[in-house]
């Protein structure tokens, strides 16, 4: 068993200065989440990286015709496909390994590690088959599920993933109904009943912790799924530079817990493992809401149950994750 | 950098970019845009962490430089900074 | 004809699917993704076994759907690997939209389809409709009239599409001989090595990236390359254009790989993209795909005992369809008839029928062309229908007007 790899933020910088993977000039919004997301996936690499994604903002914002951001080979195909792709991608390098093709050209690394990156509507949605699927066939690779919570990339639409009260331009505040009516889908869940060898959820404003989970995400042996938080400041209605800070309310107020699932096992972890310990710590939900415009509806008067109901499916969420911890 | 224009004969295959986006110069979208008080400056480095746009150099020894050229101005450095050592001033 | 050199071939009763799964085997394949569909199912089932039996290195990802299938054999083509895959009809049609993806990014997938028709109704039997939709996607298109030449596009669809970066579908009549047993000369394993090599990555040029390097276009961490970018306005179209280009700059590579391909197999397919049959002298002709050509070809022969000036030409390459060649034979001819096995709803005439036509309006002496739809769901399509077609174009020659689409076979 291998020393767990700590990471070190100075060492962090370092690297990517010296090799720049994901260059600055794309075009994500300011205060992008996904950006960081990126990076911080790039910053856990412990060898080179090839990586897959479907078809949303990180992939339109960073090859836009003729630029590119990456600098590890990259490719995009469709929005639905992108685990089947790396589900080739990995079954070519380990043909190609095997056979000792390329062994002779100095030109071709094939001692790489794969990462698949989808959105939330990549992945709840459109995409959910093709990830199942190679779930299923458990493919060497590590997908990561970046969850903004709607289809921002073609102008902020409701997604499996977007959550209750949330207003998107196909869950409006209307004169009968006021947002997204419905639940967030338990993509964790799904995922894990796949039984694969690791699945974790991260928020980027707790970095140490984001980026040793896509270490072992990258370390698994087997498919790794990494759930990540990506606050989306046009599509929530936020400020830019509230970004990591709604990163950090969404996780205290346990809208998003931080756990991970090791081979079924599940562990709390920073600030969830804190609550669970000291209930006090969890804070209300509304501190998380009120920063948002897309909630914004919850907080008049006659809407106010709204903001109770989404409290409770908080709280019932969070009981059974904590039996599942063993709390 | 200048980048060419190019026709079809002179495109590569596939379809794949030949230029790298740091030739795109995404600086001219913000409004404002990161200043550091270096006496203020612990170098934690979040400033880095958290930049969703690489805009940060840094060695993780001296002070982080942000590249003005791509900062878009998000703020996210300036709210985050522990010493509150980032002001953000207009453009 | 040329000297061809000979070799030992192994003659073994295969039906089409099996044809198919045994130039898969011999082919150095790396990856291959499929998911199984009526009529093409043998071809998976053949290559699970040949996998199972460790008679085969590849990496077989069983797929949960056809979509994934192309999906990941995209993936495996791009990390340096070839790919092979196989589908049928709505299989097809489910990987619509990553046809058009792996085509635009010269990806040189190889693909059998076996030919069956689209639901609805749901049909499992026989006609062009799948493929002949997926014709303007960008793939290279080889049409086999049996199991024999299903197992000698297959083998020559490898070099074809690694050297004119594109992929290629080689298609077979879904039961007619998919699932029909056949004489079928297999050539040595290594012979078939040695012709088709290891999959080559060609390597390209990015100056403002890598200066003066060629670098190899693939997944590759020592010089990263972005598949699959954003592309609008400013670019969009020139891309369209350079991949059009490209595809007709793959006619020579075609040719040359069907010569290579005949030297040591004794087969020869000349003139390659089309083969006409007794048309030396002949007065009026029929076009037609595939199967059906080998009972148009006996049909002739009768017609032909009768002292009627009758032939047939097979279309064997329909993307990218040889205008021109076609253009110059067919002048020759004082009628012909398009045998058309799919519709184009609302258009005026079958896909071979508007090619084949269009192709002929810039024709100095252009005969009278009429279609003829055929075989549809894998209705069959007996000799006496074919006597009546010729028949049909034997009158044109005295009186053009006709209508322009005729349907053969059906009940009204």
């Amino acid at each position: 068993m291998q020393a767990v790899w700590r990471p070190d933020i100075k060492e962090l910088a370092r690297k990517e200065l010296e090799t720049r993977p994901f260059e600055s000039g794309h075009r994500l919004c300011a205060g992008c989440g996904a950006g960081i997301i990126v990076r911080q996936i790039l910053m856990a690499a412990r060898k080179p990286v090839v990586w897959i994604n479907a078809t949303g903002c990180v992939e339109v914002a960073t090859t836009i015709f003729p630029y590119t951001s990456w600098n590890v080979p990259w490719a995009h195909n469709a929005f639905e496909n992108a685990a089947a792709v790396g589900s080739g991608v990995e079954a070519a390098q380990k043909k190609l390994k095997r056979a000792g093709r390329f062994a002779d050209d100095p030109d071709v690394e094939l001692d790489y590690d794969i990462v698949v990156l989808g959105g939330d509507g990549g992945t709840y949605d459109i995409g959910l088959q093709s990830l199942s699927g190679a779930l299923e066939r458990r493919h060497k690779f590590m997908y990561v599920l970046y969850d903004n919570e709607a289809y921002m990339n073609t102008g902020i639409q409701r997604s499996g993933g977007t959550p209750f009260g949330a207003r998107t331009t196909t869950t409006p505040v209307g004169k009968v109904i006021k947002g997204k009516p419905l639940f967030k889908k338990p993509i964790m869940d799904i995922v894990v009943a796949h039984q694969i060898p690791y699945a974790a959820t991260v928020s980027p404003a707790y970095w140490n912790d984001a980026v040793m989970k896509f270490r072992k995400g990258f370390e698994a042996e087997g498919p790794a799924f990494i759930h990540a938080f990506s606050t989306c400041p046009l599509g929530w209605g936020s400020r830019p530079e509230d970004t990591v800070k709604l990163m950090k309310l969404a996780v205290e107020t346990c809208v998003f817990p931080l756990y991970e699932v090791i081979n079924g096992e599940y562990r709390l972890n920073g600030p969830s493992l804190a609550i669970a310990k000291n209930p006090d710590k969890k804070k209300p939900v509304e501190e998380y809401l009120k920063l948002q415009g897309r909630f914004r509806h919850m907080f008049k008067p006659e809407n106010k149950w709204m903001i109770e109901k989404f409290q409770e499916w908080v709280d019932k969420q969070w009981e059974l994750l904590l039996k599942k911890a063993g709390f | 950098m200048e980048v060419p224009v190019l026709g079809w004969k002179d495109l590569p295959m596939a379809a794949v970019p030949f230029v790298s986006s740091k030739a795109y110069d995404t600086g001219e979208w913000a409004v404002f845009q990161p200043k550091i008080n270096p006496d203020k400056c612990v170098k934690c480095g979040l400033c880095w962490m958290y930049c969703p746009d690489s805009v940060y150099r840094w060695d993780g020894e001296g002070i982080p430089e942000p590249d003005l050229g791509h900062c878009k101005g998000c703020g996210i450095c300036a709210e985050e900074c522990p010493t509150k050592a980032i002001e953000m001033v207009r453009v | 004809m040329q000297e061809l050199k000979k070799v030992e071939q192994t003659m073994l009763a295969l039906n089409g699917d099996e044809a198919v799964a045994w130039a898969v085997k011999q082919s150095n394949v790396d990856v291959v993704a499929a998911y199984p569909i009526t009529p093409q199912t043998i071809i998976v089932e053949r290559i699970s076994e040949f996998y199972h039996n460790g008679e085969i290195d590849i990496e077989f990802i069983k797929v949960e759907s056809e979509h994934s299938a192309l999906s990941a054999s995209w993936g495996a083509s791009i990390a340096g690997a070839r790919a092979f895959t196989a589908t049928a009809a709505n299989g097809l049609a489910l990987m619509w939209e990553i046809l058009y993806i792996v085509a635009s990014t010269r990806a040189p997938v190889v693909m059998a389809v076996v030919n069956r028709a689209l639901s609805a109704p749901i049909n499992i039997h026989n006609d062009h409709s799948d493929s002949m939709g997926a014709r303007d996607a960008g793939w290279i298109q080889i049409y086999s009239e049996d199991a024999q030449e299903a197992y000698d596009n297959t083998i020559m669809a490898f070099r074809i599409a690694e050297e004119a970066m594109f992929p290629v579908m080689v298609t077979l009549d879904g039961f007619t001989i998919s699932h029909t047993l056949q004489n079928v000369l297999v050539l040595p394993d290594e012979v078939v090595s040695e012709f088709v090599g290891e999959r080559k990555v060609p390597r390209i040029k990015l100056p403002m990236i890598y200066g003066e390097k060629e670098i190899p276009l693939m997944l590759n961490p020592k010089y990263p390359v972005s598949f699959g970018p954003l592309d609008l306005y400013d670019y969009y179209f020139e891309h369209k254009v350079q991949q059009n280009e490209a595809m007709k700059a793959s006619v020579p590579i075609i040719e040359k790989v069907h010569r290579e391909f005949a030297e040591i197999s004794g087969r020869s397919y000349e003139p390659v993209h089309f083969i006409p049959y007794r048309t030396e002298d002949a007065d009026v002709i029929l076009v037609g795909l595939s199967s059906t050509m080998s009972v148009v070809k006996k049909v002739v022969d009768e017609l032909r005992e009768e002292g009627k000036k009758v032939g047939a030409i097979r279309l064997r390459v329909f993307r990218p369809f040889p205008a021109e060649m076609l253009r110059k034979e067919l002048s020759k001819f004082s009628a012909v008839g398009v045998l058309d096995r799919s519709l184009s709803f609302g258009g005026e005439g079958g896909p071979v029928f508007t090619e084949v036509r269009s192709a002929m309006y810039s024709a100095q002496s252009r005969p009278p062309i009429v279609d003829f739809v055929y075989g549809l769901g894998g209705r069959e399509l007996p000799p006496k229908l074919i006597k009546k077609a010729f028949e049909d174009v034997l009158a044109m020659k005295e009186e053009p007007e006709t209508p322009v689409i005729k349907y053969l076979g059906v009940r009204e």
